[in-house]
C-alpha cells in the first residue's frame, strides 16, 4: 500500500502559492472541499485562478475567498447567488471565464485521461465557440475544447483510505471524480477516513493512484443552499 | 391564459412512456407534478442523479442530495447516482429522450437565447448548452411576452445564444407551437386566447393553417 495520508490540512495545502490554478469540486455548495478552502483563505495566497462549476455563496464556499480578494479568475459554468461575485466582475476586478456545464466536466476528465483535447457540439454557434477551432463529423458542428492544466484539485468525498480510495455519497459526487488526477496534485479530503481494508474494491468509485494526498477533514457544516421540504399530510 | 402551472400541466402531456426527462429551473420544474401516473418517466437531473423523487419531509433533508436548482429532493427506487463527467455522457450521447427548459427568447428557426443579458445578468448557461447542443426532442416552457410586453419569440434572438436551431416546440402562457423551418406553426391556443392575442404577441413569423383548437387540459 502506498500510504497518501496526511495528518493535517496544513500539510495537505503544502507547496501552494500566488497565482497558481486550483479545480475545486463541488456543485453549488454540494462536495465543496469545505477544509481545504477553509485553510486556502487562511493562507492569504492571491492571484488564484479557480476552475470550480459554482463560486459558492457570499459567506460559504468559494465566496469566503472572493471576499478575501484572492481569487483572479473564475472558471465556471453557473455564478448566480453571489453578490460579491457579481461587483468583482462587473468592476472588473474579477475575470470569469463561464463555459458549458458538460464542457468544464470533460476538460478536467480530459486531464485526468491523458487527453489534450476533446470536441463538444456544446456552444457551437454561440460566444461560447468564437476563436476555437470547430469541426463538422457526419453533418454536426462541434467544437474543440482543450484538457483543464491545474497546479491543484482539491476534492471531497464521503469516505476514504490512507491509500487514497475515494467513496463519494449522492450528488455530492458532482465534479470531485472527473477532477481527481487532473491537477498535478489532487489533495482528497474526507468526512470519513477509514482503517485500510474496510473499503470493499468492488465500490471504490476513485482509486488512489489518482490521489496525491488524503486527510480526514475536521468540520464538515455541509450548507444547504435551497432547502425545500413538503408537508407530511395527517392521515 | 395559463399561468405557470398550466404551461406545466400542458407540457406533461408531450411526456411519453419510457421517457428519459431532464427538467431545467422554473416552470419546467413543475411538470414533474402533471405527468400521467400510468407511464414510467425517469427525471435526470444534470448535477448526477436518475431517478429523483419529490421534495424530502421536513426534517428528512440530505445536503449531498439535492437537483440542479440545488433544492434538496429525494430518489425514488431504481434511482442512480454520478458524477458530472458521467451525467453529461447521458445528455450528449442522446440517452436522454426529452429536454424541458425555460428561455428567455426563441427564434423561429429554432435559436434559443437563456444565459445572459449582457451588461445586466450573467449567471452562466450551467448545463444549458450542453442540453440544446445534443438532444432530440426540445420543448421550451415560457411566457409569451417579457415583463414589458415584448414578444420572447422572435425572428431573430437579440440576446447571446444558448444554442442554434435546437428548439422543436414551444408552450407558452398563450399557445403551443412548433418550430418549423418556415417558421412558429401554432398548434393549439390556450383556453380563452384569440388567434388574434397569439399574432399581437408574437414578433417571429407566425403559420396558421386551418382551425385552432384549444388545448384539453
Amino acid at each position: 500500500m502506498i500510504n497518501k495520508k496526511v495528518n493535517s490540512v496544513q500539510d495537505a495545502l503544502i507547496g501552494i502559492k500566488d497565482n497558481m490554478t486550483f479545480m475545486l469540486g463541488g456543485f453549488g455548495l454540494s462536495g465543496i472541499p469545505e477544509n481545504a478552502i477553509a485553510e486556502l483563505v487562511k493562507s492569504n495566497i492571491t492571484g488564484i485562478t479557480c476552475i470550480s462549476n459554482n463560486a459558492g455563496v457570499d459567506d460559504f464556499g468559494l465566496g469566503l475567498l472572493l471576499q478575501n480578494h484572492q481569487i483572479k479568475k473564475m472558471v465556471s459554468s453557473y455564478v448566480g447567488e453571489n453578490d460579491e461575485f457579481e461587483r468583482q466582475m462587473l468592476s472588473g476586478e474579477l475575470d470569469v471565464e463561464l463555459i458549458p456545464q458538460g464542457t468544464l466536466a470533460e476538460r478536467c476528465r480530459a486531464a485526468q485521461a491523458g487527453f489534450p483535447a476533446i470536441f463538444t457540439p456544446a456552444g457551437f454557434g454561440t460566444e461560447v465557440a468564437q476563436g476555437k477551432e470547430t469541426r463538422e463529423f457526419d453533418g454536426k458542428m462541434y467544437v474543440l475544447e482543450h484538457a483543464f492544466k491545474a497546479d491543484f484539485a482539491f476534492v471531497k468525498a464521503w469516505k476514504g483510505d490512507e491509500a487514497g480510495n475515494l467513496i463519494f455519497k449522492g450528488t455530492a459526487r458532482n465534479f470531485n471524480p472527473n477532477m481527481c488526477g487532473a491537477a498535478r496534485i489532487t489533495v482528497a479530503e474526507v468526512e470519513d477516513l477509514v482503517p485500510l481494508g474496510t473499503l470493499d474494491p468492488n465500490q471504490i468509485h476513485i482509486p488512489g493512484i489518482f490521489i496525491q494526498r488524503i486527510f480526514q477533514g475536521e468540520i464538515y457544516e455541509k450548507r444547504i443552499e435551497q432547502r425545500t421540504v413538503r408537508q407530511k399530510v395527517e392521515s | 391564459m395559463l399561468d405557470k402551472n398550466g404551461i406545466a400541466k400542458r407540457i406533461a402531456q408531450e411526456v411519453e412512456d419510457g421517457n428519459y426527462v431532464n427538467l431545467g429551473i422554473g416552470i419546467p420544474t413543475l411538470v414533474a407534478n402533471y405527468v400521467r401516473t400510468d407511464i414510467e418517466v425517469e427525471f435526470q437531473s444534470e448535477n448526477g442523479v436518475l431517478g429523483m423523487g419529490p421534495f424530502p419531509f421536513d426534517g428528512e433533508e440530505d445536503a449531498d442530495i439535492i437537483n440542479a436548482g440545488k433544492q434538496t429532493i429525494t430518489t425514488l427506487p431504481g434511482s442512480s447516482f454520478f458524477d458530472s463527467a458521467m451525467s453529461f455522457s447521458m445528455i450528449r450521447g442522446q440517452h436522454v429522450d426529452l429536454t424541458i427548459l425555460g428561455a428567455m427568447e426563441v427564434a423561429e428557426n429554432g435559436d434559443i437565447a437563456n444565459w445572459k443579458i449582457p451588461g445586466k445578468m450573467v449567471k452562466g448557461m450551467g448545463g444549458a448548452m450542453d442540453l440544446v447542443a445534443s438532444a432530440d426532442n426540445i420543448i421550451v416552457a415560457m411566457m409569451h411576452t417579457n415583463k414589458r410586453g415584448e414578444s420572447k419569440l422572435l425572428s431573430t434572438c437579440s440576446l447571446p445564444l444558448t444554442g442554434v436551431g435546437c428548439v422543436k416546440k414551444v408552450v407558452t402562457n398563450l399557445a403551443v407551437l412548433d418550430v418549423t423551418k418556415n417558421g412558429f406553426k401554432l398548434i393549439e391556443r390556450a383556453p380563452g386566447v384569440s388567434i388574434e392575442d397569439i399574432k399581437n404577441a408574437t414578433q417571429g413569423t407566425l403559420i396558421i393553417e386551418g382551425d385552432i383548437p384549444e388545448m384539453n387540459l
